[in-house]
């Protein structure tokens, strides 16, 4: 078979003239590439560039400088903070939500599985404004928090909830669909042969969706440290204090310090970048071993 | 005929895992959703009312709902010929480009706010050139329309591409051997089937775009009556401690959500039924 589709291109490129008639003309073809490209350089390109650009204008020294100011280093400290308990709740959500809906068929899977989603839809501000409502001190639960000294809102339990709430579907997301795709067989032969349910986990299904994990742990990561507007609401802005990278960049942006809210912003866009990096070697990953089982 | 909860299986751990998934988004998402509900549920209707229609929140409506709208739309037209372009043709630096898509998806909302604005400010890399076409885009309604355009790229393409790569070439083929040109073939034969998907991804974009605060407030210049979103509007009245006002405000935006997320889901149905066949 190669060896035909190869020689059909060979002829095709050796005699530019000739068209297939399911393709578009060269000028068409090249009038949408340009298109394409030009719209994504507007959009992806340029952005990403000021962002760079913005950050090492003034040399090397003043970007660490900015980054290592008490500040930044509180607020880089808090973000690590929160994601370091976010991410791991996150991902055990995800992995138990995925084994629940994958393996087994029970009735309203499917409303599950839109309620999941349903962090996606809903505005960061309004995410926010749920949790103060509900925790704040005119709250519901305020008071009796305040009776037990417990302080939630415009400090870093609330913090964390909200993050936690609007990164909730990422891990999940990434490993429904990969699961329902493997089937159980695998998980049924190892059960049948004498393993238990754990090792059954740890040996079968886990080296199978090790890969969705990874990219589903990064990008749930991604999300919790760059997350802004919900967490604009429940932190009160307490510099040094609950203050997360995001809104410290905003911070230093409305002080007109346009050279160290880029500094900040470098290392959450270089965070960006690892994440659809991973995400681009995950999905290559994929594409060979279709590749290979279709072989 | 079994009234059983589940069907039955050897694979342990439904007990488990179901029960943690449930208590977890029980405790996390359910119940302060619906006790926020309850909350503006107690407001009087004189009160909500009052809220949610007053002048400066109905002019907040219309450039959110309108900027989304045409964000989106700007993404259903590009994003079709970036998925196109990804899907069909071959040129040097595919893979990047196609793996840049998703950066708006990871980029944190409050970076992509401050690069936009610096971009397109007067004295930005491309504001500068657009004064001299007379066009303003920073602290403009245009400025809020770019920024939704951001952040709602990757879902055309992403929602596109896959039913693009398994569409069946012999399709056209046969278009084309019945007489069709490209034109009437990609009326007839592409559109049609590529249709659940663009509308799929138009919806996740605009809904996105309803929602989202960080990447807009920083172009916007919110000025009332003008450049002001409506999640705006309930951070400030948040910030002012006027929670009847901004839950009011709040559950509109939580209702037109939840329609969205329903008319994405028929959607996605559809997309899945149609692609079966």
């Amino acid at each position: 078979m190669s060896t035909i589709a190869s020689h059909i291109h060979g002829t095709r490129a050796a005699a530019p003239t000739w068209r297939r008639a399911t393709e578009e003309p060269a000028w068409v073809r090249r009038l949408l590439i340009g298109i394409a490209l030009g719209f994504l350089s507007l959009f992806l390109v340029l952005p990403l560039t000021v962002v760079l650009y913005g950050a090492f204008e003034q040399g090397l020294q003043v970007w660490y400088a900015a980054i290592t100011e008490p500040d930044a280093q509180a607020a880089i400290r808090l973000t690590l903070l929160v994601v370091a308990i976010v991410v791991p709740i996150n991902l055990v959500f995800g992995v138990m939500a995925a084994w629940a809906i994958a393996k087994f068929e029970f009735r309203g899977k499917s409303v599950l599985i839109t309620l999941i989603d349903l962090p996606f839809a809903i505005s960061p501000v309004v995410v926010g404004l749920i949790f103060v409502i509900l925790l704040g001190s005119q709250g519901w639960l305020g008071p009796w928090l305040a009776e037990h000294d417990l302080r939630v809102i415009f400090a870093v339990p609330g913090i964390i909830i909200v993050i936690a709430f609007g990164t909730m579907p990422f891990v999940a997301r990434e490993l429904i669909p990969l699961m329902q795709q493997q089937g159980k067989e695998e998980e049924e032969s190892s059960l049948t042969l004498g393993a238990n349910g754990w090792q059954t986990f740890w040996r079968v299904t886990l080296p199978n969706i090790k890969w969705g994990v990874i990219y589903g742990v990064i990008l749930c990561n991604a999300r919790a440290m760059g997350e802004f507007g919900a967490v604009a609401v429940v932190s009160g802005r307490i510099r040094g204090e609950t203050n997360t990278m995001p809104l410290h960049i905003e911070v230093l942006y409305n002080e007109y310090l346009f050279t160290a809210a880029f500094a900040v912003s470098s290392l959450l866009a270089g965070l960006a970048i690892v994440t659809i990096a991973v995400k681009s070697l995950v999905d290559w990953r994929d594409e060979r071993q279709r590749h290979q089982a279709a072989a | 005929m079994t009234l059983a909860l589940r069907q039955p299986s050897v694979i342990p751990g439904f007990g488990i895992t179901l029960g943690f998934t449930l208590f977890y988004m029980g405790l996390i998402l359910l119940i302060p959703i619906g006790a926020f509900l309850l909350y503006t549920a107690q407001m009087s209707w004189a009160d909500f009312w009052q809220a949610v229609s007053h002048r400066q929140v109905v002019a907040s409506y219309k450039l959110s709902f309108g900027a989304s709208l045409i964000a989106a739309l700007l993404n259903l037209v590009f994003g079709a010929i970036v998925a196109w372009v990804l899907v069909r043709y071959q040129f040097f630096g595919k893979r990047v480009i196609d793996a840049l898509v998703d950066l708006p998806f990871a980029m944190p909302t409050a970076v992509a706010g401050i690069a936009l604005v610096t971009l397109y400010a007067s004295t930005g890399w491309v504001g500068q050139y657009l004064e001299i076409l007379g066009l303003r885009v920073a602290y403009t309604q245009l400025g809020v329309v770019v920024a939704l355009t951001y952040i709602g790229l990757p879902f055309v393409v992403r929602t596109v591409q896959p039913v693009l790569e398994d569409l069946e070439r012999e399709l056209e083929e046969a278009s084309a051997i019945l007489g069709a040109n490209r034109l009437t073939t990609l009326r007839r034969v592409i559109l049609p089937a590529l249709l659940p998907a663009l509308l799929t991804g138009f919806a996740l974009a605009f809904a996105r775009a309803l929602g989202e605060y960080g990447s807009v407030i920083f172009i916007a210049g919110n000025l009332p009556f003008r450049t002001e979103i409506t999640p705006l509007l309930i951070v400030a009245k948040a910030e002012q401690y006027d929670y009847p006002g901004a839950a009011a405000i709040g559950t509109v935006m939580l209702l037109a959500a939840f329609v969205l997320l329903l008319l994405i889901n028929t959607l996605q149905w559809w997309t899945a039924r149609h692609s079966r066949r």
